[in-house]
């Protein structure tokens, strides 16, 4: 069973954020191979963790319900996060949510970036923000990232939003195919003595 | 089992009515408080340590040396002792002389501070925050039981024939405990010398803490220290009382509302709901305070924090009254009805003075 954690950080209801979500999720469960039920989709909304996600800011824990929604991202096998572009980069409430995360949460993780926006103007705002910042989670970020500007969901198909879609689920598949499934996170035990001895080396004389 | 408080030492504005106590206001208030909790029948006072404002207390030892003179039961602890950017020979010495000045009535709580400046300005990094507590800690246990130490390590200057002065009192060192929140390494570190584990759980949920305790328990066990069961562990509580529990909310939200710590942030009732935090009757605080053994289980140390958030000292001194004659008395009676049997009793220098010499007698 492969698990795909979509986070969306749409605010309108409805959002063409999620829709974005929603259609590359469905493309990478179709290029995953193998009988559809292996693969399961957990989606993650923002908006409604909005107060919760600014509590733990202040608190510096969870509530239970962003608990829930961390370690689905935590435990997920890949993850598709889509954020509208807010003043040429990923949204407040989109970044906060990667900030309250366990920052080695996404380590090896493959992850799908992509973005909504009124133009495709602010398309780089992919490759200048939620790219480095997942690369600095230690996330393995597909190359293609996709991006919907409101003229792109009027488009004909052929070069259009359709085949990016495609094409970055397709990369989103390929990657998790290639990498073994999570196991649930343990905390790892160092024993005493192996701390003790860690400090060992480090002594200049 | 022990009961107590622990202060942070803050300087806050009391919401209320906008005055702010100076600092000698705060600093003297604490001392009011420390003499209170021995006068209500209180076992432990214990202070926290910060370099920063708008904390008072930096200077932890002498000011529960002042609080020693002027009790007689009391155990005076800390709530943390930095032992991350203090020195350990000095934390070594200050409170074994402390320890002598108030007869024994002193053990300590190490922690690793959270302030990140508090590093640099005392010459470390905050990356080595836990390789700082393992070996700074290492030393101070050594010091302690060894008349004559030679040391070299990573972070100070090494020591050639160095004894630390004065030697512990009757030649056991005061208890230490090890705070954390969210270290596994913590708990690794106080059960491999057997020492208390205090998980300050005000903050956070208790499934988290509830890990914490049970790796703590799990090790104390592996180390040889005694069962699971007989591991020491501290835990803390936040509670606010009124003889009516809608008073007692009414009264405290605005302070809670404006808490430096989480305030501005999650409602007062979400916020009960999902930490310790008891805002209500006396009863309800003992019901509350009654279910932690559920979670954690038999417990050697309970303290709450009862003087922050810009609370006035009268109230606080009424808190502790109410601490003192309605809530702690049926809890030591209730917790000890609960008890298991073969649990460890709380710490005290007397008991390990005692257990020192059955030791030395068995050979």
């Amino acid at each position: 069973m492969t698990v795909i954690a979509v986070v969306s950080a749409g605010l309108s209801q409805p959002s063409s954020t999620r829709l974005l979500a929603d259609r590359l999720a469905e493309a990478a469960g179709r290029h995953l191979a193998g009988p559809a039920e292996n693969t399961e989709i957990r989606v993650v909304e923002l908006r409604g963790l909005a107060v919760d996600i600014a509590n733990n800011l202040v608190t510096g824990f969870p509530s239970p319900a962003l608990k829930e929604a961390l370690e689905t991202v935590e435990r997920a096998d890949g993850l598709i996060a889509v954020t509208p572009i807010f003043t040429a980069s990923y949204s407040g409430l989109f970044k906060s949510f990667f900030d309250v995360l366990d920052n080695t949460a996404l380590q090896g993780t493959p992850v799908l970036i992509a973005a909504t926006g009124g133009t495709a103007r602010h398309s780089l705002a992919l490759e200048h923000a939620l790219r480095p910042m997942f690369t600095y989670l230690r996330a393995v970020v597909v190359p293609t990232a996709v991006y919907a500007a409101s003229e792109d969901w009027g488009a004909t198909s052929g070069d259009g939003l359709a085949s990016r879609v495609d094409r970055a689920a397709g990369e989103l598949a390929a990657l998790l195919s290639r990498t073994p499934p999570k196991r649930p996170a343990e905390e790892p035990l160092i024993p005493f003595e192996q701390q003790l001895a860690a400090l060992r080396p480090f002594t200049t004389g | 089992m022990q009961f107590g408080i622990f202060t942070v030492g803050d300087v806050t504005t009391d919401p209320t009515n906008g005055t702010t106590p100076t600092e000698a206001e705060r600093i003297k208030a604490m001392v009011t408080i420390a003499l209170k909790a021995e006068e209500v029948g209180l076992d432990v006072f214990a202070m926290g340590e910060h370099h920063n404002p708008p904390f008072v207390p930096s200077s932890p030892t002498t000011m529960l040396g002042y609080v020693a003179a002027k009790t007689d039961r009391l155990i005076l602890s800390t709530s943390t002792t930095l032992i991350t950017t203090n020195d350990p020979v000095k934390i070594a010495e200050d409170y074994a002389m402390l320890q002598h000045l108030a007869d024994g009535r002193v053990d300590l709580m190490m922690g690793r501070g959270n302030t990140g400046p508090v590093y640099p300005w005392f010459g470390q990094d905050i990356r080595n925050g836990i390789a700082l507590a393992i070996e700074n800690y290492a030393l101070v246990h050594r010091l302690w039981r060894e008349d004559v130490v030679d040391w070299e390590g990573n972070f100070r200057t090494p020591l050639q024939g160095f004894t630390s002065t004065p030697r512990p009192l009757d030649g056991v060192p005061p208890f230490v405990w090890h705070g954390s929140i969210r270290s596994p390494e913590i708990a690794e570190q106080a059960a491999y010398y057997g020492d208390g584990f205090f998980a300050n759980n005000i903050f956070w949920p208790k499934e988290h803490f509830a890990r914490l305790i049970e790796l703590y328990r799990t090790r104390f066990a592996y180390y040889g220290h005694g069962t699971p069961d007989q591991a020491i562990v501290g835990l803390g509580g936040q509670v606010f009382m009124r003889k009516n529990s809608q008073d007692a909310v009414r009264e405290f939200r605005p302070y809670f509302d404006k808490a430096p710590v989480y305030g501005n942030g999650p409602s007062l009732e979400d916020f009960t709901e999902q930490t310790p935090l008891t805002v209500g009757s006396p009863q309800q605080v003992i019901d509350r305070t009654l279910t932690f053994r559920e979670s954690f289980g038999d417990y050697q140390r309970q303290l709450f924090l009862m003087d922050h958030a810009g609370l006035p000292l009268k109230t606080v001194l009424e808190q502790l009254d109410i601490l003192g004659e309605e809530v702690v008395p049926v809890l030591r009676k209730e917790f000890a009805a609960r008890r298991k049997p073969g649990v460890a009793e709380a710490p005290t220098h007397a008991a390990r003075v005692a257990a020192r010499d059955a030791a030395l007698v068995a050979g």
